[in-house]
This record gives structure tokens, C-alpha cells and sequence, in this order.
């Protein structure tokens, strides 16, 4: 065996290299079959970051398939619900710059609720089969009604409802949304370190 | 005498607490009118049980509690309710928020309550139960309910029950008074405690500024067990992590409970109510406020009913109101202005600071951070506020949550020490509830995901369903067919007979009405 690789030097290292070649690619072709992952994992990783809101403003019927676009190279600022944070978070995520909002797909606004009018309401069911997460409650000529909780603000129940019923309603700032806002870097008066300029003078 | 650890960093703010401990506690009156927040510290708002009119008694439950953090409240005077109404509440938002409004009657009338002063024949279960309908929520800071944090798991064995009593902060001696006067309802509450957990041992820690408290507490617990521990004076001591390391030298794991070392904390003040909710059978219905600042003309500690507005607290101890620039709840650290003072007291308020212009001036405008590093060095929970302060900045979530900005207690050295004057508390606290929020909006955007994929499913489903059934349907009719060209004839089909039946009826009844037509 050793006499025939001397003799035959370049042969052998032909072999040898075909060999692993087969070797390794057997084992390439079984590992794409064995460990295949469904669907386009970018896709799932953007999809998550998205407000899920459905909408539709970006231009694309629904939040996956926009991600699927970002993944396929669009840009990542037609999100108006997401805002900024969800353009920060992408932008994050895919390592390229945040771009400002693109307006001609909307501002952000207020996060907001669908509210029906009820007495104005006729039962036409054409909301309860816009709305893309099941947030309206009702049946044929029976009233409908939003439940709060569930309702993403997408804004999709306004446009089919016949008699114009639905308003959008910002939600109210109450205790519990409240948050402590950052500092003025101006001046400083929301500051309740009080004591921090009296220590030069301090007992 | 035990030894005492230290904790990192720490300040010597000036303390002037004597100024309020010049006279013993006051009751502080009965108001004209008591506001009672349904909201009175975290957890779910209770939910009121009486109705506008209804006269209420002392200790009487107003409000249920709706959840599993959430207390009842009482009444803490007799009196009628008159209004249930959006009043301003103490809290830094300055929002408006659901209050109970009393007009109280000066009769001071008890409704009679249970008193268990043989609290052994009593399961630790029944007593946390009992502390739960009597309201008794953590004294010291974000009142926590105690009957929760006594809930602990049953795995979890504590091995120190840590009474707090340090009061670090400038200004409150609200717990000292309380050391002073009721040293021995003080070591009976932690009894009632260790009865409920077992601990090893008791310690109570003490901030060596308050010799009389400690000289009274030692003299109540003489022959208990219960230790009191006198630690250095440094803020801030009486941070809860920071006192479990003086006394214990173990610290609390980031992100983790004190529990998960073997210990819990509780407030002095806490166990005074736990004492006199088991003991008197007293819900927690008052508490003791120290009421100071150059503003007043006589600064002291009052036991407060709670929902006296603070105008009423501030007229009896001799307010000066041109000479006051803020009404600060809470001491000058931690405290937060509150935008007047019809503002009522809450089961959290251990101080109302009416200060001067002069003792507490506005903080000049921040300049630029220069990295002198002195916010690190005296920063009690080991981080670096200076690049926290960068990452707050710049809101970079992912870094601030890397240099662990949620082991942040607000306690406010840093900005303390801070020679720019940058307001860097201000800073983690928006970046906390900036997170916060994020994560709700996460949390909120996947459950929206979710009921959007269900919907999917379910009308792909449908659709599904519907093919099936036509398909069904083809298939029977296709097999009807070929059934009743061979066996059944069209004579015997009940559904023809009946069509026929009809067309012959129709047929009739056309003739007869034809026949006035053409006449």
C-alpha cells in the first residue's frame, strides 16, 4: 500500500482528495436534510420586533410578510406603529443604520383604541371580519362591541364600517401608564435631589 | 456585641433630624374631611364597598382588596362618605386618581374588630390572613403588602428576619420616635413575625444616630432574644440589600430576593402595625409622619389618620407658606414633590418636608459629566453611574440591562456627590420605565402575534371544513343519483311528491284568481 502511494504520488493525492471530498460532502448532504430549518429564520427574528398590529402601512398585507421583505432587503422604516424603537431595535438587529420614519407610510401616533358607537352600530359584522386579532365582539344585527384589552389600534375597522360608528380613542394617561420622564438637560427643576447644591453650606 | 459588615460606597448628607424630635408624638386631630386613594401603593387599586351617604365607623373595611397584591382599606374615623371622586394623590405623576371622600363627625365611633392578643393559638397562615384583612402594608418604602411578602415559598427557609430600623435618610424620624416611645410594641410586632416565620434569630439594625431608640429597644427586648444591632451611620444603610449586608456580610443576588439568602427584611414601622392589627385588632388605619422643614414653626413626628390632607398636618405644626418652595413626600433623597397640599397621607408617607428656599435651593443647571468617578465610588450598589448615565443618554436598553441598571435603588449618592450637579437618578429612573415599557410592548405585540395566527388557523380551518362538507355533498348527491335512476321511482321520492304536490296547488289557485282578472 505505502510502495503504491510512493509510486504513484500524484495519484494517491488525487484519490485522497476525491475521497474526502465524497466523504465530506455525504456528510454536507446528510446535514442539510438532518438539520433543515423551516421557514427563514431572519424573517421570525424581524417578525418579532414588529408591533404585530397587522395594518397594513408599510404597503405589505401584514406584519410577516414585511419582515420577510426586510429579510429580502426593504427598508426598515415603514412601520409608523412601531415608531422610532421598533426602527432602533431593527436596525439593531440587521446592524445597519436607523433611518428616520418614512412618512408617506404615516407618523406615529398615540397609541389607540377602537371604540364603537353603539347605539349607532347596525350588527353588519363587516369590522368584527376586518379586524385581524378578534377584538370585536358582536354577531349578525346584534351590537358589537371592542374588547379594550385585545385591541392593537390598527386602525383596519374604521375603513369597512358602513355608518362610520368607530372612533379611534388615545388611550388616557392614567397611573399606570406613567412613567418618569428624562430630565430636561436645560434646567434642571424636575430634580428632587434637593439637597445636592446645599452641601457648601450645610450645618 | 455583633460585628458589623459594610456595604460599598455610601454619603453623609447633613442629617437634621433633631429639629422634629423636640416633642413627643402628637395625635395630629381629626380633619373635616379625610381622602382616601384607592391606590395607596403597588399593586392593584382596592375596590370600594360602600355606597355615597352611607355612614362608616372606625376600622370599618371601605374598600376590598382585588387581587393577590392588592389590600383592603378602612375607615379611620367615623363619618359619612360623601363623594367617590378623581382627587390628586400623592404620587410624583401629581395625577388625579379614584379617592374615597369621609366627612368625618368628631365621634371617633369603633366599629368592633377581632383582636387575637393570643396570637399563638393562631396558625401562621390565619395571622398572615389576619394582616391581610387589617391592610398592613411595608411602612418604609413602596409599601409592599406584608401579607404577600410573608407568603414566602415554604421551601425557602429564613434564616434572619432583619427588622429595619436604620431610617437613613436626612429629615425622617419617623421610626425613631416610634423606637423612642414604643419600643416594647416594636419587639412585641417582631415576635408576632418570627412566630410567623421562624427565623434563627432577629436583628433589629439600628443607625448608631438614634441612641435613645436603641437604648429603648434594647431595654424592651431584654430576656427575647431579638438583638439590636447599632451599624454606622452612612446612607444609605437602610437600603434593604445594603442592612442585610451590614448585619449579614452576604450580599442579595442581583435580580434576586433577600429571601434567596436565608433573609427578610421588614420596616420598624411595619411591625408596630403588625402589632397593633393582631394585638388591638387596629386595621391599619393611621401611621406616624414626620412633619419638618425650616417652613414650620414647630417641626415634630404626628400620628396621622390616613387621608388627613397634608394642609391639615402642615396648619398644626405652625406652616410658613410664603417661606416654602416645595412640598417634598418623603425625605430630600427619595422623596418626590407633590404639585399641593391637599394632598392626602397615604399608608406610605413617613415624611412631609416643607422646607425653605434657602435650606433645600433649586439645584443649579447640570454641566457636563467630567469622569471623576465619584458617583462610582459611592454608588451602594457596585455599578458605574457615570456610563449608566452615558447608556441613558443614548438609550441603549441592551447595555444599561448589561451593567445591571434594574440593581439600581434611586437612592441618589451619585447625584448627591455629583459636581456637574447632572441629575443622574432622574436618568435611570426614565431608563427603568423606558424598558419597562418595551418590554410590555413586547410582551403585548407577541400576544397580539398570537391571536392573529389563531385567526389565521381558524378561518384556513374553515375554509378547509367547508371544502370538506361541499365535497361530502357533491359526493352524496352524485351517489343519490345513480341510486334513484336504478331502484327508487320519481313516484316514491318524498321530495318530488311533495314539489308536485306543490305546482298542483299553485296550478289551482291560479284558476280561480285569473277569472276576476278578465272579467
Amino acid at each position: 500500500m505505502l510502495e503504491l502511494i510512493s509510486h504513484y504520488p500524484l495519484a494517491a493525492a488525487l484519490l485522497a482528495l476525491v475521497g474526502m471530498g465524497a466523504v465530506f460532502g455525504a456528510l454536507l448532504g446528510y446535514a442539510d436534510v438532518r438539520f433543515r430549518t423551516e421557514g427563514d429564520p431572519i424573517a421570525d427574528q424581524i417578525n418579532n420586533l414588529l408591533p404585530q398590529t397587522q395594518c397594513g402601512q408599510c404597503g405589505y398585507p401584514g406584519c410577516r410578510p414585511y419582515a420577510e421583505a426586510i429579510a429580502g432587503g426593504e427598508a426598515i422604516n415603514k412601520c409608523p406603529p412601531g415608531g422610532e424603537s421598533t426602527i432602533a431595535d431593527l436596525a439593531d438587529l440587521l446592524d445597519v443604520e436607523a433611518l428616520p420614519l418614512d412618512q408617506e407610510h404615516g407618523e406615529e401616533k398615540v397609541k389607540a383604541v377602537a371604540y364603537i358607537r353603539e347605539p349607532e352600530c347596525i350588527g353588519c359584522t363587516k369590522c368584527i371580519q376586518a379586524c385581524p386579532v378578534d377584538a370585536i365582539l358582536g354577531a349578525a344585527k346584534q351590537m358589537h362591541t371592542v374588547i379594550v384589552s385585545e385591541c392593537t389600534g390598527c386602525d383596519l375597522c374604521v375603513d369597512p364600517c358602513p355608518v362610520d360608528c368607530i372612533d379611534m380613542i388615545p388611550q388616557a394617561q392614567g397611573l399606570h401608564s406613567w412613567r418618569w420622564p428624562l430630565p430636561d438637560p436645560v434646567s434642571s427643576v424636575a430634580a428632587i435631589i434637593a439637597t445636592d447644591s446645599n452641601r457648601g453650606q450645610a450645618a | 456585641m455583633r460585628t458589623v459588615f459594610r456595604f460599598h460606597g455610601g454619603i453623609h448628607p447633613s442629617e437634621n433630624k433633631q429639629q422634629s424630635l423636640q416633642t413627643p408624638i402628637e395625635f395630629a386631630g381629626i380633619p373635616p374631611e379625610l381622602v382616601i386613594p384607592l391606590s395607596q401603593h403597588v399593586g392593584a387599586p382596592a375596590s370600594s364597598v360602600v355606597a355615597i351617604g352611607e355612614r362608616v365607623l372606625k376600622g370599618q373595611m371601605i374598600a376590598e382588596s382585588t387581587g393577590y397584591i392588592s389590600l383592603p382599606l378602612h375607615a379611620p374615623t367615623s363619618g359619612t362618605i360623601t363623594a367617590i371622586e378623581d382627587r390628586t394623590i400623592p404620587h410624583p405623576s401629581g395625577y388625579k386618581a379614584p379617592c374615597l371622600i369621609i366627612a368625618t363627625d368628631g365621634e371617633d365611633e369603633w366599629q368592633t374588630t377581632r383582636c387575637e392578643p393570643n396570637y399563638q393559638d393562631l396558625t401562621p397562615a390565619e395571622l398572615v390572613q389576619l394582616l391581610r384583612d387589617a391592610g398592613v402594608a411595608g411602612m418604609g418604602g413602596a409599601g409592599f403588602p406584608t401579607a404577600v411578602k410573608l407568603s414566602i415559598n415554604p421551601d425557602v427557609h429564613i434564616e434572619t428576619l432583619v427588622i429595619n430600623g436604620t431610617e437613613c435618610e436626612p429629615y425622617i424620624t419617623a421610626d425613631d420616635a416610634l423606637m423612642r416611645e414604643r419600643g416594647a410594641q416594636i419587639i412585641e410586632g417582631a415576635r408576632i413575625l418570627s412566630y410567623i416565620i421562624n427565623p434563627a434569630r432577629t436583628l433589629i439594625g439600628v443607625e448608631d444616630n438614634k441612641p435613645e431608640g436603641i437604648a429603648s429597644l434594647r431595654y424592651a427586648a431584654r430576656d427575647t432574644g431579638i438583638d439590636i444591632v447599632a451599624v454606622p451611620t452612612r446612607y444609605p444603610s437602610g437600603g434593604e440589600k445594603q442592612l442585610i449586608e451590614i448585619l449579614t456580610n452576604k450580599q442579595v443576588p442581583s435580580g434576586g430576593l433577600p429571601a434567596d439568602i436565608g433573609v427578610m427584611c421588614q420596616n420598624l414601622g411595619t411591625t408596630v402595625a403588625i402589632h397593633d392589627a393582631v394585638i388591638k385588632g387596629r386595621p391599619l388605619i393611621s401611621r406616624i409622619t414626620t412633619v419638618t422643614g425650616r417652613s414650620l414653626d414647630q417641626p415634630q413626628n404626628f400620628e396621622v389618620l390616613l387621608g388627613t390632607p397634608l394642609r391639615f398636618l402642615l396648619s398644626r405644626a405652625g406652616y410658613q407658606g410664603s417661606t416654602n418652595n416645595k412640598l417634598i413626600i418623603g425625605g430630600p433623597m427619595m422623596g418626590f414633590t407633590v404639585p399641593n397640599a391637599d394632598v392626602p397621607v397615604v399608608k406610605t408617607c413617613n415624611c412631609l418636608l416643607a422646607p425653605t428656599e434657602n435650606e433645600l435651593p433649586s439645584p443649579p443647571p447640570a454641566k457636563a459629566c467630567i469622569r471623576c468617578g465619584q458617583c462610582a465610588e459611592v454608588c451602594p450598589a457596585s455599578l458605574l453611574p457615570q456610563q449608566l448615565f452615558w447608556f441613558a443618554q443614548g438609550n441603549e436598553h441592551e447595555k444599561l440591562e448589561r451593567h445591571n441598571l434594574f440593581d439600581c435603588i434611586e437612592c441618589g449618592s451619585c447625584s448627591w456627590v455629583c459636581p456637574s450637579h447632572i441629575p443622574l437618578v432622574q436618568y435611570y429612573r426614565a431608563a427603568k420605565a423606558d424598558i419597562v415599557l418595551h418590554r410590555e410592548n413586547h410582551l403585548k405585540s407577541e400576544h397580539a402575534r398570537g391571536r392573529f395566527e389563531f385567526r389565521q388557523a381558524r378561518i384556513a380551518r374553515e375554509v378547509h371544513e367547508k371544502q370538506t362538507r361541499r365535497e361530502a355533498r357533491r359526493q352524496a348527491a352524485l351517489a343519490h343519483n345513480n341510486d334513484s335512476g336504478s331502484i327508487t321511482s320519481p313516484s316514491t321520492d318524498p321530495v318530488q311528491a311533495a314539489i308536485a304536490r306543490a305546482k298542483a296547488r299553485k296550478a289551482g289557485q291560479q284558476k280561480p284568481r285569473s277569472e276576476p282578472e278578465s272579467s
